[in-house]
């Protein structure tokens, strides 16, 4: 469907800056995923594209047209509310098919509709309840029934999947997925939840401050990370940070810290080789982290515990690393020494430089 | 039961003397008193022991009265008028200024200026408006050409008068309401009606109207009690006249005490006009509870539901 843009899009409340420019190109028929922290600016965006806030400066182009002066209702979009915006005095059945009255839809095709959405949704014993009858999830249920039950070319989500119970949400996960794939629609989509945003999207747009920090496919965002904030927000548990310098050794490129001295393989020891003697800082995810006590010592960190999570098959343990906290996972099954000092061999495709001062990866 | 244990509970009443005596004092003896004189042929001239005990025959008196029926008649006929026109114009009124424009905060200061003008003043100023040589009604509609209208002397054009007046004092009452109501709304529910495609009529017809209705239909029965016991605007100005066409019961009641000296008879009339706006006013009591009801009876099923 429609090729949405966005170009230098500033938003402020009176003297307030919230977003600072954001420049955006989604393709036809995309699955756009938004996360950041909160306070980013991600329902801003969203509502701008809405056409629910006004546009400070910048434009939104739909289809090549500039919109940010048409009403909503204008723009052909669906959208999931992030407090859900339900119609108190509606029943879920009329909430869910308020909009398909507007449009005179015959009354047959509206039931059968609502009917289908309700079943996926697992709404169907729920159709006459007001939305002060339902519990949080099932409220979220029915907001997320109202745009599905619409035929618009957009769909946007802010965070329509938060209050769901885990199991619920693998199953809506799912649901969108299969959804997405079916319909052939543009779906912009605001998460705080990292298997949700590495699921779903086509391209991910990681957001800070009011700023894009990073757009592409889940898979470039998670292998190459423009700098230390998308490489730390992505990936569960989160990448490890230490602190370093760049130093060379008889024509090899070492990493060096407090307690750790790792050598770059010679694909990133090129790319490292100019900034020699320069502050950095090394990331590295935890699952490229693997416990070998046989490793070769400027192939791997040598750790002490400070605190071990069980959680189930894997156990992920929080422990310092010349000082630094590093956190690794491991096997339930395997015997470790608590007291002692571990060994875990760093994975070198793993390793992340990042400048210790304005934290762009190198 | 020991005494400290009985102390305990009857203290809460002890508190709550004082409020219960003056509640009877203030609120039950009037009252009282009128039902009492209710029974009563009482003139003005005698102390209330003295007048003779006729028991309902001022009632029946009452329901033979057609200038008592009449009136009633023009009290029905007023409050319904009044009130039918203040709604409408009132609601929309809050409809059309419920936006963030500069200068509109000044202007709702404006709309609610009528009502905080005492009721005598309103007449005496609505009675030169209407004066038929000097008026500003009558002087316009002859610089425009057209023949004067007898404001106050023609029993149809009197009742308007006295319709146009209120409605101008008491519009500003369901305006000021509606508007706080309005601007109570859920923002989110009338954002997602411009995401479903509903046009500004249809956001006021299917959102704001419903969820506005609860406040509305108290603001209704407000202002209909009030209604009925309208008084001195319409004193002032028509002074009940021409005939009776504008005698609405409290200027019967009135009448009934000051010229004819039947204090019994006036205390029958304040009676009946007590009885129906008791009615009103116990319909608005049961419509919230019927609305609460509801409520706790969706929520028990809600509760079944999930468990
Ligand atoms: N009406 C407003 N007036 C002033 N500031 C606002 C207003 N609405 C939002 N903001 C500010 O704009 C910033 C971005 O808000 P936004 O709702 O877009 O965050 P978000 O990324 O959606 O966060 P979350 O994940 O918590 O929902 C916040 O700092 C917020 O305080
Ligand atoms: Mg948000």
């Amino acid at each position: 469907m429609p090729k949405i843009v966005l170009e230098g899009l500033v938003k402020r409340y009176g003297s307030f800056e919230v977003l600072h420019g954001i420049d955006l190109e989604m393709e036809e028929d995309e699955f756009t995923v938004f996360v950041g922290p909160s306070g980013c600016g991600k329902s801003t965006t969203l509502r701008m594209i809405a056409g629910l806030e006004s546009v400070t400066e910048g434009e939104i182009y739909i289809d090549g047209k500039p919109v940010s002066q048409l009403e909503p209702k204008a723009r052909d979009l669906a959208m999931v509310f992030q407090d859900y915006a339900l119609y108190p005095h509606m029943n879920v059945a009329k909430n869910m098919s308020f909009a398909l009255r507007l449009q005179r839809m015959p009354k047959a095709e509206i039931d059968a509709k609502i009917s289908a959405v309700a079943e996926t949704l697992g709404l169907t014993d729920f159709l006459h309840r007001k939305p002060g009858e339902l519990s949080g999830g099932q409220r979220q249920r029915v907001a997320m029934g109202r745009a599905l039950t619409r035929d618009s070319s957009t769909f946007l989500f802010d965070e329509p999947l938060s209050n769901l119970d885990a199991k619920l949400r693998g199953q809506m996960r799912a649901e969108l997925a299969l959804m997405s794939q079916r319909v052939k629609k543009n779906m912009i989509y605001v998460t705080h939840d990292q298997i949700e945003a590495m699921t779903l999207a086509d391209r991910i747009v990681v957001m800070n401050g009011g700023y894009i920090q990073q757009q592409g496919s889940p898979e470039e965002l998670f292998k190459n990370p423009a700098n230390k904030f998308v490489a730390g927000f992505l990936g569960m548990p989160p990448m490890n940070f230490l602190d370093g310098e760049i130093t060379e050794k008889s024509g090899e490129i070492f990493v060096q810290g407090q307690g750790f001295s790792v050598k770059l393989s010679h694909q990133k020891a090129e790319a490292a080789r100019a900034h020699s003697g320069r502050s950095v800082t090394l990331g590295v995810r935890p699952s490229d982290l693997v416990y070998d006590p046989a490793a070769a010592e400027d192939q791997s960190l040598l750790v002490s515990i400070i605190v071990s999570e069980y959680i189930g098959a894997q156990t992920v343990l929080l422990c310092d690393c010349g000082g630094q906290k590093v956190e690794v996972e491991l096997k339930s099954t395997i015997p470790i020494d608590r007291n002692g000092q571990l060994r875990f061999a760093i994975n070198p495709e793993g390793v992340h430089l990042f400048d210790k001062k304005t934290e762009i990866a190198l | 039961m020991n005494i400290a244990n009985k102390a305990n509970r009857l203290t809460p009443y002890v508190f709550m003397a004082p409020a219960a005596i003056i509640l009877a004092v203030a609120l039950l003896y009037p009252i009282g008193y009128m039902i009492y004189a209710s029974f009563l042929d009482w003139s003005p001239s005698q102390r209330i022991g003295e007048a003779d005990f006729v028991g309902l025959r001022n009632y029946v008196n009452l329901m033979h009265d057609a200038a008592f029926r009449e009136s009633f008649w023009v009290t029905v006929k007023f409050a319904a008028v009044v009130v039918t026109l203040e709604m409408f114009i009132g609601v929309g009124l809050a409809l059309l200024l419920d936006r963030n424009i500069k200068g509109m905060s000044f202007l709702r200061t404006i709309f609610i200026l009528p009502m905080m003008i005492a009721p005598i003043v309103v007449g005496l100023m609505w009675r030169y408006m209407y004066h038929p040589t000097v008026g500003i009604f009558n002087r316009t509609l002859k610089d425009w050409g057209f023949e004067g209208i007898p404001w106050l002397s023609d029993s149809t054009w009197a009742f308007v008068a006295v319709v146009m007046a209120d409605v101008w004092q008491w519009t500003p009452f369901i305006f000021i309401l509606s508007l706080a109501a309005m601007q109570s709304l859920p923002r989110s529910a009338l954002e997602a009606a411009e995401i479903d495609g509903a046009s500004d009529m249809q956001k006021v017809i299917h959102i704001k109207l419903p969820l506005m209705l609860p406040v509305l239909i108290v603001t209704l029965m407000l202002r209909l009690i009030d209604a009925f016991k309208v008084l001195e605007v319409i004193m002032v100005l028509t002074n009940g006249g021409p005939g009776l066409s504008t005698e609405i019961v409290a200027m019967r009641i009135f009448r009934t005490a000051q010229e004819f000296q039947e204090l019994g008879e006036a205390a029958a009339m304040s009676n009946t006009l007590l009885m129906v706006l008791m009615a009103l006013t116990i319909g608005m009591f049961a419509y919230n509870k019927m609305q609460e009801g509801r409520a706790a009876k969706m929520q028990a099923m809600a509760a079944k539901g999930t468990a």
